[in-house]
């Protein structure tokens, strides 16, 4: 157990001396890993924001139904009602014909009602739902529709629609981003490490000569891998910290110029662990199979 | 302790650098392996530490067969045998006390005891003053002696040499012979291939001449 112990802290200490040893190249290339870990990690708490001040609009969604012209008040209200009590309905007014020119004149449009012999406008119920996902929406709708004395239902619904398709693509763009750039990790470090194992191949191959086991040799570079995914996903943290602070003011600026008040959330904790975590996973993984097919090569000679 | 029978070895590109040895070495033997340049005197001990494979015949250390030895079981393997490389094969960036710790390092050993055994390795050699030094500022003689005393630091039963006094002069070459003596005198088999065919007329001890990959009686 202690030698054990001890065996890790050398590898470990050896790990760290060899990025001692080249501290320039080290740092640039836990940059790169950085810019490929803040890239998706950006992209992805954007989104995240996205969703939120999406969430914060959505419950205004509203739908109207008009009804027939020989559907009376009776009916409207009688509709309203039977819609308050539906499970995915938040609230449902009725709007009479005289509450729909009033609001009209109230917007400024007196100079079209007043010369409008009649008044044109049909009895309508405004029904606010509580669900806002696109597929409740639409079930809702066709419900609304169907419903006794509904002429026509107007949903004001497609941007909904048309920002959840987005958030689906965005969300499959991180996901693919991720991927991508994960290999890329990988690959970064499974070269980094490349080119250490030649400028060590001289210890190694004595090691294997004098009974050292693939585990052993294998050791000191799983740690370098480790860290350096480490130290980059570090690098991406912070640059994304960096990045939605400079972007802090300006979407502060655009939410209040729409009179909203929206503050931009960073990373939290478990995204970051996560995050952490996995790069730590990608440059261990990277160090491997980087290792495990130069200790072939030197067997071969 | 070692058997071969009916031994070739093929190297890639045909060439045939040892063809149908046998040969047979008791524990506590001290055997010369003698021959011209490119009598397969190095590919021989290869074969016996499990460096190279044998192309057909087998071979059998410690009643393991070398030649069918899985890749996990070969660093366990070769702890048992000391080596001395004709290349020295030293590790120039650290000193001679980690180059001798390095082999108790592989095998687990660490700490105070493991630097007890450094010490005593290299003072069976003479180069206790020097521990703190590179390899590189060591003699051709003195970096012989490291390679020795890396190889018996672990205290193996077997010894491969391969031409551990080539390049050496007289007085130093006698140093290291004598040091090989005193290993076989508590134990500890020996093989050692050079073509310095005064050495072995001063030691005696058998001698297993090669010819052109074959065993000449
Ligand atoms: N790795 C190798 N690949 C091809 N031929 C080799 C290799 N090693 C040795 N040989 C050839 O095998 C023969 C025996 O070599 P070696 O065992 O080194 O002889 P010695 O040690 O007696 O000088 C030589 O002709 C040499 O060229
Ligand atoms: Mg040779």
């Amino acid at each position: 157990m202690k030698a054990w112990l001890v065996h890790h802290l050398h590898s470990l200490r050896i790990a760290l001396r060899r990025f001692q040893s080249a501290p320039l190249a080290s740092l640039f290339t836990v940059l790169v890993i950085g810019v490929a870990v803040a890239l998706p990690a950006g992209l992805y708490m954007l989104l995240d924001n996205l969703d939120r001040a999406a969430g914060g609009i959505t419950p205004q969604a509203e739908i109207t139904v008009f009804l027939k012209r020989e559907a009376d008040a009776d009916r409207g209200q009688a509709l309203a009602r039977e819609l308050q009590a539906r499970a995915d309905v938040a609230s449902a007014r009725f709007v009479s014909k005289q509450e729909g020119i009033d609001k009209l004149v109230a917007a400024g449009l007196s100079d079209i009602t007043a010369g409008l012999p009649d008044n044109p406008l049909p009895h309508a119920v405004v029904v606010t739902p509580r669900d806002t996902s696109p597929a409740a929406l639409q079930a809702l709708g066709e419900h609304l529709a169907q419903s006794e004395g509904a002429e026509r239902v107007l949903m004001d619904t497609e941007w909904i629609k048309r920002l959840s398709a987005l958030m689906d693509l965005g969300r499959d763009l991180v996901f693919m981003l991720s991927v991508l750039l994960g290999l890329a990790l990988a690959a970064i470090t499974a070269n980094t490490i490349r080119l250490q194992i030649y400028a060590q191949r001289d210890e190694i191959e004595v090691a294997r000569l004098i009974g050292a086991t693939d585990r052993f040799v294998r050791r000191p570079f799983l740690y370098f891998g480790g860290i350096q995914g480490l130290a980059g996903g570090l690098t991406g943290g912070a640059l994304v910290a960096l990045g939605s602070r400079l972007l802090e003011r300006s979407v502060e600026q655009v939410a209040t110029a729409y009179g909203a008040e929206f503050v931009l959330s960073g990373i939290d904790l478990p995204t970051l662990l996560a995050l952490l975590a996995l790069s730590t996973a990608l440059g261990w993984l990277g160090a491997y199979f980087s290792v495990g097919q130069a200790l072939r090569q030197v067997e071969q000679g | 302790m070692i058997e071969l029978s009916g031994v070739t070895k093929r190297y890639p590109g045909g060439h045939e650098a040892l063809s149908d040895v046998n040969l047979t070495i008791g524990q506590g033997e001290l055997v010369f392996l003698t021959g011209h340049s490119g009598a397969g005197k190095s590919t021989l001990l290869k074969l016996v530490a499990a460096i190279e494979r044998p192309t057909t015949g087998n071979i059998i250390v410690n009643s393991q067969n070398v030649g069918r030895l899985k890749r996990a079981a070969l660093p366990f393997f070769r702890r048992n045998i000391g080596l001395i490389f004709q290349d020295h094969k030293l590790l120039y960036d650290r000193s001679v006390f980690d180059n001798v710790l390095l082999p108790l390092h592989i095998q687990g050993f660490t700490g105070h005891d493991a630097a007890k055994r450094v010490r005593a390795a290299l003072d069976k050699v003479s180069l206790l003053k020097k521990e703190k030094v590179r390899p590189i500022t060591l003699s051709g003689g003195e970096q012989q002696r490291l390679c020795i005393a890396r190889a018996i630091v672990s205290r193996p039963a077997l010894v491969l040499a391969d031409e551990p006094t080539a390049n050496l002069d007289e007085a130093y070459a006698r140093d290291i012979m004598d040091m090989f003596r005193a290993f076989n005198e508590v134990g500890v088999t020996l093989i050692i291939s050079t073509h310095d065919q005064s050495l072995i007329t001063r030691y005696g001890g058998r001698t297993v001449h090669l010819a052109y990959g074959k065993l000449v009686q």
